[in-house]
């Protein structure tokens, strides 16, 4: 195994993917995946975005590095960029936030 | 030819006329050529882009590429767009600049070369353009002479204007009602409709300068419908990534300036860097060089070959000696044609029948939708 689980230069093995196996199934999603980020209801620019603000919900940094780039590429600047991540972790921490309703009931339910 | 090795020797830049910007990043004030960097050699580009200076990374050679479309040698279709480098004398100096320009640089057009480009223009009616560059090329002396001149030939007129030398100087004032006048098109740079954006690349305080300019230019009909004055914008990335799709900048430029600034213009022309000068410097030192001829090569667009520019235009250089484009002139590589190399043998037939001379540069014109000093070419 390499000595670090991360490298940059993987990224771009990413659409070998298929050369693992299943290549129908990787041939299926980049099919997929292309066409989700066409220009349609959503410009281009948005679903950038949106991929930038995921991607770091989801802790990818493959896609952080891509998605920074394509960001701007698509015409977005750093303001652009950073509201986007304070979107989602405004949603990440609100996700925690929210559960304490659970814990809220729940002391309510065994408090008397 | 120097030893040591370029790559290595800038990563690790000793700017002393540089400011830090506000990302930390070095800015520097001068051209190479004034601070005596290598890389204001043409040669030692050359050997970088070619991969001489990199042992382990080779990308495939551009002429294969073109061999493959069965377009090597590449020929012109024609020779429509007669470029000018009025001179590399200009107010600005942007980190991007493969003109390697500013106010440092002296080298500019004498009114006898330029007197030799009319004497051309006056026996080839098949040229109808004449595209007009620098430097800012507004600050030539003879700039305005030079317009009536070729405006009375009955040649279209393009000015690529920085913009912000419209505001350097109350002499340059009245630009706009000139360049109106005589119904040049000008061409802008404008890299982004965000002041950070476009001063990170052009220069602290030129964003403010060029919305005052772009307003100057709106009010004596520029951009505005039906006025028949074009005003076209260029756009083209404030760092080491490829222009977005030139249609949706358009847009979101349209309604960015419209709202903000209250600012028309025409169209949109996104263009790519190429990595030569002062960009590729900035590619060498910030460690971007290698991803970036990667992005260039793997976006390779055979469409966008057959379009390039350097298929429809002859460029003329400061002295007049010519170029199959402005970056070739800047690279100092001379047209392929021995008996017609410069203005005053200029030989349209011969020039008709030259093999471009490409090079690695090259692929900046045919990543993804193409590019050329009138956007997108695919």
């Amino acid at each position: 195994m390499a000595d670090s689980y991360y490298k940059p230069e993987d990224l771009k093995k990413f659409g070998k993917i298929g050369e693992l196996g299943a290549d129908h199934l990787a041939k299926k999603f980049f099919s997929y995946y292309g066409e989700v980020f066409k220009e349609g209801a959503l410009s281009e620019r948005e679903k950038s975005l949106i991929a930038l603000a995921v991607s770091h919900a989801v802790h990818c940094p493959y896609c952080i590095d891509a998605y920074t780039v394509d960001s701007l590429e698509k015409g977005a600047d750093e303001d652009m960029i950073a509201e986007a991540i304070h979107v989602a972790s405004a949603i990440k921490g609100g996700a925690t936030l929210v559960h304490g309703v659970q814990a809220m009931n729940k002391v309510k339910e065994i408090s008397m | 030819m120097p030893k040591a090795n370029v790559l290595k020797a800038m990563a690790k830049p000793s700017v002393p006329t540089a400011q830090r910007t506000k990302n930390n990043k070095m800015k520097s004030t001068k051209s190479l050529k004034a601070r005596g960097e290598q890389l204001s050699d043409t040669m030692v580009q050359l050997r970088v882009l070619n991969g001489k200076e990199i042992v382990d990374s080779k990308f495939p050679q551009f002429g294969d590429k073109l061999k493959e479309e069965g377009l090597l040698p590449l020929k012109p279709t024609g020779i429509e767009i007669f470029q000018v480098n009025a001179g590399k004398m200009c107010n600005q100096v942007c980190t991007h600049c493969h003109v390697d320009a500013g106010p440092d640089r002296k080298e500019i057009m004498t009114k006898e070369t330029m007197q030799s480009c009319l004497d051309v223009l006056k026996v080839s009616p098949e040229i109808k353009i004449v595209d007009i560059t620098g430097g800012a090329p507004e600050m030539n002396p003879n700039f305005r002479w030079f317009v009536e001149e070729c405006f009375a030939l009955g040649k279209k007129v393009i000015d690529r204007c920085n913009l912000t030398i419209i505001r350097a100087n109350p002499k340059y004032y009245d630009l706009p009602e000139f360049l109106a006048k005589n119904e040049v098109e000008v061409v802008s740079s404008l890299p982004y409709f965000s002041k950070s954006r476009t001063d990170s690349q052009r220069g602290d305080g030129v964003f403010e300068k060029s919305i005052e300019a772009l307003k100057m230019l709106n009010e004596v009909g520029y951009g505005m419908e039906g006025s028949g004055l074009i005003l076209n914008l260029v756009y083209n990335p404030s760092g080491a990534f490829l222009p977005g799709s030139q249609a949706s900048l358009e847009a979101d430029f349209k309604r960015q300036l419209k709202r903000k600034y209250d600012i028309e213009f025409n169209s949109l022309f996104a263009i790519t860097n190429l990595p030569i000068s002062r960009f590729l410097e900035y590619l060498i030192s910030s460690g971007n060089y290698e991803e970036y001829m990667e992005k260039l090569v793997n976006a390779y667009n055979p469409s966008a070959a057959h379009n390039v520019m350097c298929r429809n235009t002859v460029s003329i250089g400061w002295d007049g000696y010519l170029y199959d484009c402005d970056f070739n002139q800047m690279l100092e590589l001379k047209v392929a044609t021995p008996k017609s190399q410069h203005i005053n043998d200029f030989d349209i037939e011969a020039l008709k029948k030259r093999n471009i001379i490409v090079n690695q540069h090259c692929y900046g014109c045919t990543a993804g939708a193409g590019s050329s000093c009138g956007g997108e070419i695919s």
